[in-house]
């Protein structure tokens, strides 16, 4: 396959030919990885919602232990981070890093031990909710540790284990970014480099001080910046970093304003993590702190604002390729809804709004919005465009795939609307200090609908998973038709 | 300056940096032994064992015993029982439905009561803090004498028993009926309605 991006020839990119720049199994194997965790995990938070129409199924004996509600919740939110995300952009960073940098990642062993290391590390996590070992810590819940059933001396360092996967995987990408030290680095690679590093310090502080040094309300500040930083560190930069590789690629053209994007870059870097406190506001939290978590929070929006006027402008001129690339359609659209909820951050990051909304359904609105709507959408994106190339073959159907678009799509701003609503509606009546009875009785319809528009998201999942098994297996050739991309680099 | 190690030390550790330091360093400086917070460790909340858990031990010898050791309410069984009820309330994720601190808005301390302060929290059964960011259920931090034992061992074993509406799962998995229908609470269920009673009795010991 002809290499569609501008790579720099190195010489050391040309040592060894018997082995391939890109490693298409590795790829192919997170992406499997990748989708099974985003299967289960639609699954999961389907089943919570039923909790809340009273139709959950698991209520009789030792079942109804091992899948409540709470433990489910959990396999949710923590399959998303570290299973469908964490394996889908590991298998992209497979594809990028070599394509960029020209070298290949550190070892093709290395590869496949992290791959299994990790799918066992999800497994033993989920094992560890089921037995009751979930951590404190939000998006964080992976058991510290535990002893499963009576073996005293089998103890299972989950927490530990995550953070050797999480030091391999930086080996294997920084070896490639290392040994393209000298090259002139393009905005995908600034964004892969901090993040890795960003991951796996992220990663130590959320799990270790509050658990082990901080009590209370101190180490309540350094779980706020890890929720962030999960989020703003490591999925942001790397979807990101993503969008500045795919986008010029399929429009053939230079990313609009190379200053921009250095802007963009410098400002997530620097303010981004300064907001992390803003995630318990009101709290006995010093207010001083709040106060430097909102502001740099606000001054976030005017970051963003840059980065997607640099997209857009991008776009200028070639608006007829959405019409054509299901890619570079999941890839604005889920720009559009980064911008909804950077938008509405600037807001709810406020205490007025704060008093209102902090513990309602809007927040889980605006968190599956950015999760959902926007990186689980550049994902898609990255794997419409990856699939045939990985597998060698056509998509099998293509009106499974706009199947799939439209479903999600409209799920999921169906999704946000109803829970923003929901959560406005229960936050008012928590203020004028209606009887909890009666609060639950205002959401009822709002959760009913909730689960209505999960339902559209999993349908939509189920016929893109069809489509991906069937092209594997029974798509026509693939072959790349068009003539190589010019290259993504700003034209001095 | 796009190069490799821009970005590794001056992006990568470089901003990570700067916000540990003023989103961590700061408020643990200024929560810390700087007011004279001093940090309360298991032994010392379970100094004195709870009314409610000395009514356990009398309204469930058998099961208590059976539980603890001894039908005694000790202090090392009452820290015990504190410290299982966390592990559950954190293990069966009930912090994702119900938060655990007081805002001074939104009439948050006429609906559940005073305004909550660091100092409560620096201690060991607020290790890591159990917070929460979304509230199914009300806030627990002050449930702390607002029900009975009674009350909880029915809510427990089916939410529904007394409030018709709720949402909350069944947790009767911790229970289990005599022939001639007593209910037998297991070390599970002391341990849960030990932990629910005691928050917020914090809030009132200085
Ligand atoms: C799915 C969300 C959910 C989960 C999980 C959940 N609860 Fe609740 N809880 C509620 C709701 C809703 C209410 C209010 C209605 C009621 O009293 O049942 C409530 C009420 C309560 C109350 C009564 C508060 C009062 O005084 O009115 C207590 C105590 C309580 N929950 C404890 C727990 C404990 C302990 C757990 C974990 C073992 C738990 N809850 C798990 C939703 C939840």
């Amino acid at each position: 396959m002809s290499s569609s991006i501008a790579v720099p020839l190195s010489a050391a990119g040309a040592r060894d030919e018997a082995v391939p720049l890109v490693d298409y199994g590795l790829i192919r194997a997170h992406l499997y990885a990748a989708f099974a965790c985003l299967a289960l995990s639609m699954l999961a938070g389907f089943l919570y919602s039923l909790q809340f129409l009273g139709y959950y199924p698991f209520t009789e004996g030792r079942l109804a232990e091992l899948l409540s509600p709470g433990h489910v919740r959990l396999m949710h939110t923590n399959l998303v981070a570290y299973g469908w995300l964490v394996n889908g952009f590991t298998g992209m960073l497979y594809y990028v890093v070599p394509r960029l940098t020209g070298e290949r990642v550190l070892s093709r062993g290395l590869g496949t031990l992290i791959f299994w290391a990790w799918q066992l590390i999800l497994v033993l996590a989920a094992v560890g909710y089921l037995l009751d070992h979930g951590q404190a810590i939000e998006w964080g819940e992976t058991p510290t540790g535990f002893r499963p059933g009576t073996f005293e001396l089998v103890y299972v360092p989950v927490d530990a284990l995550v953070t050797v996967g999480a030091v391999l995987v930086i080996l294997q990408f920084m070896v490639p970014l290392y040994r393209a030290r000298h090259q002139k680095y393009y905005v995908t690679l600034w964004y892969f480099t901090a993040g890795l590093v960003w991951l796996a310090l992220t990663y130590l502080m959320g799990n270790v001080l509050p658990e082990w040094v901080l009590p209370g309300a101190s180490g309540a500040a350094v779980t706020g910046l890890f929720i962030h930083d999960l989020v703003g560190l490591y999925v942001t930069p790397m979807g990101w970093g993503l969008m500045y590789f795919f986008v010029p690629l399929i429009l053939r053209k230079p990313i609009w304003s190379h200053s921009l994007s250095v802007i963009g870059f410098w400002a997530l870097a620097f303010f981004y993590p300064l907001g992390g406190v803003h995630h318990f506001l009101l709290s006995p939290i010093p207010d001083y702190v709040e106060f430097g978590a909102i502001s740099t929070t606000i001054a976030i929006e005017i970051v963003v604002t840059t980065v997607i006027v640099n997209f857009f402008m991008s776009l200028r001129g070639s608006w007829d390729k959405l019409r054509t690339s299901f890619a570079l359609r999941w890839f604005y659209t889920g720009a559009v809804m980064y911008m909804i909820t950077c938008f509405q951050c600037a807001f709810q990051t406020t205490w007025a709004f704060q008093e209102i909304i902090h513990f309602s359904d809007w927040v889980v609105g605006h968190a599956h919005m950015i999760m959902f709507g926007t990186f689980t959408f550049w994902v898609y994106g990255v794997i419409d465009w990856l699939w045939p190339r990985v597998t060698g073959r056509r998509w099998y159907s293509t009106s499974l795939r706009s199947w799939h678009y439209w479903l999600s799509a409209i799920g999921i701003v169906l999704m946000f609307t109803i829970l923003t609503a929901g959560g406005l509606i229960a936050g008012y009546m928590q203020k004028d200090l209606n009887p909890w009875e009666q609060i639950i009785d205002a959401q009822a319809p709002f959760w009913l609908f909730r689960t209505v528009t999960g339902a559209l998201l999993i349908i939509g999942m189920l016929c893109q998973a069809y489509n991906m098994v069937m092209t594997a297996k029974a798509g026509k050739p693939f072959e790349e038709e068009e003539a190589p991309a010019e290259s993504p680099e700003p034209v001095a | 300056m796009e190069r490799f190690y821009t970005f590794l030390f001056v992006a990568g550790l470089g901003c990570f940096a700067i916000a540990f330091v003023l989103s961590m360093i700061f408020p643990w400086m200024s929560l810390g032994s700087y007011h004279g917070m001093e940090y309360k460790t298991l032994e010392d909340l379970a100094a004195r064992p709870s009314v409610e858990f000395v009514e356990l031990s009398k309204s469930y010898p058998q099961d208590f015993a059976q539980a603890f050791g001894s039908a005694e309410p000790t202090a090392a069984a009452f820290a015990e029982a504190l410290q299982r009820g966390r592990d559950l309330y954190v293990g069966q994720a009930c912090w994702h439905c119900h938060s655990q601190y007081v805002r001074p808005v939104a009439n948050e301390d006429l609906r559940f009561g005073p305004v909550s302060v660091a100092q409560e929290y620096q201690n060991a059964l607020a290790q890591p803090h159990l917070w929460g960011t979304r509230r199914v259920g009300p806030d627990l931090s002050r449930e702390h004498g607002k029900r009975t034992n009674d009350w909880h061992v029915a809510h427990f074993i089916n939410p529904k028993n007394v409030v018709a509406n709720s949402v909350m799962p069944r947790y009767d998995f911790y229970f289990s009926f005599d022939a001639d229908g007593r209910v037998r609470p297991s070390k599970d269920a002391l341990s849960l309605i030990t932990y629910v009673q005691w928050l917020g009795s914090e809030s009132g010991r200085r």
